[in-house]
């Protein structure tokens, strides 16, 4: 499992793994190697298949943190799980949506729609 | 506080040193009450700008640094970044939204400074970049 310190807050409902992240910026190149640590820590060492990351809390991120959901997202597709992408802020959507990532990842407004029938 | 400040920096190649001017640079438009959407953009701009200096231009190179001149007014900021590497082919960076190459890492940061600037550029030898923003500007609405 990754070490340091814990950035994503992990709950589960059902068979779903809802990942809430913690830092309001995720810009700093050693939080983004844990995050992406402990995102893949889910796929490859928790055997979890169907994903939910939570960005109620993010205000700010870099395309380096961009970086990490895109290999975060191959890892779900190899293991033939699901992920998504919920309650992210217009500002942020803004940085999926210039980069076109928005037809990348399956996002949607709240967890409650990302969770309906994951 | 008058209009118009300005400053100019130089830092190792050191990312906490970048946030530490960015941060600076976040502060003269905050006091210059500039848009929440401004700040987002000028923020991840220089984020981008600054990383890219010192990872990819100056390889983290503890002999290495990164000049800065930074001018702000009311309206208008303006930041220069220099850095010592050898530079880079602007030209070659792959379009990140093309299809084939929306799965790989890169050409997303340069993209967002475009984006969320008002101008954006390169010197030849791909060292020294510009980065520009008005906010006298009509904001485009694509909702």
């Amino acid at each position: 499992m990754a070490t340091g310190h814990r950035r994503l807050d992990i709950d589960e409902v059902g068979d779903v793994t809802i990942a809430k992240f913690i830092d309001k910026k995720i810009l700093d190149e050693g939080n983004i190697q844990i995050i992406g640590n402990q995102l893949f820590g889910l796929v490859e060492d928790d055997g979890r298949k169907k994903i939910v990351l939570d960005f109620s809390n993010v205000e700010y991120l870099s395309s380096a943190a961009l970086g990490k959901l895109i290999t975060m997202d191959k890892k779900v597709k190899t293991a033939k799980g699901k992920l998504r992408l919920c309650s992210v802020r217009p500002d942020i959507y803004e940085v999926f949506a210039i980069t076109k990532l928005n037809k990348l990842f399956d996002m949607k407004d709240t967890q409650e729609e990302a969770l309906a029938g994951l | 506080m008058s209009d118009f400040e300005e400053f100019q920096v130089t830092i190792p190649s050191d990312t906490a040193e970048g946030r530490a001017v960015q941060e600076r640079i976040i502060g003269l438009l905050e006091a210059r009450e500039y848009s929440m959407r401004d700040v987002f953009g000028v923020r991840l701009a220089l984020e981008e700008a600054l990383v890219n200096a010192i990872k990819h231009g100056n390889q983290m190179a503890d002999d290495k640094v990164v000049k800065i001149e930074c001018s702000v007014s009311t309206k208008h900021v303006r930041v220069v970044i220099e850095d010592e590497g050898e530079g880079f082919d602007i030209s070659a960076v792959p379009d990140p939204t093309e299809d084939e190459n929306l799965e790989k890492p890169g050409g997303r940061g340069i993209m967002l400074m475009r984006s969320f600037m008002t101008h954006v550029e390169y010197n030849d030898r791909g060292n020294i970049l510009i980065l520009e923003k008005r906010t006298d500007e009509p904001e485009e609405d694509d909702d």
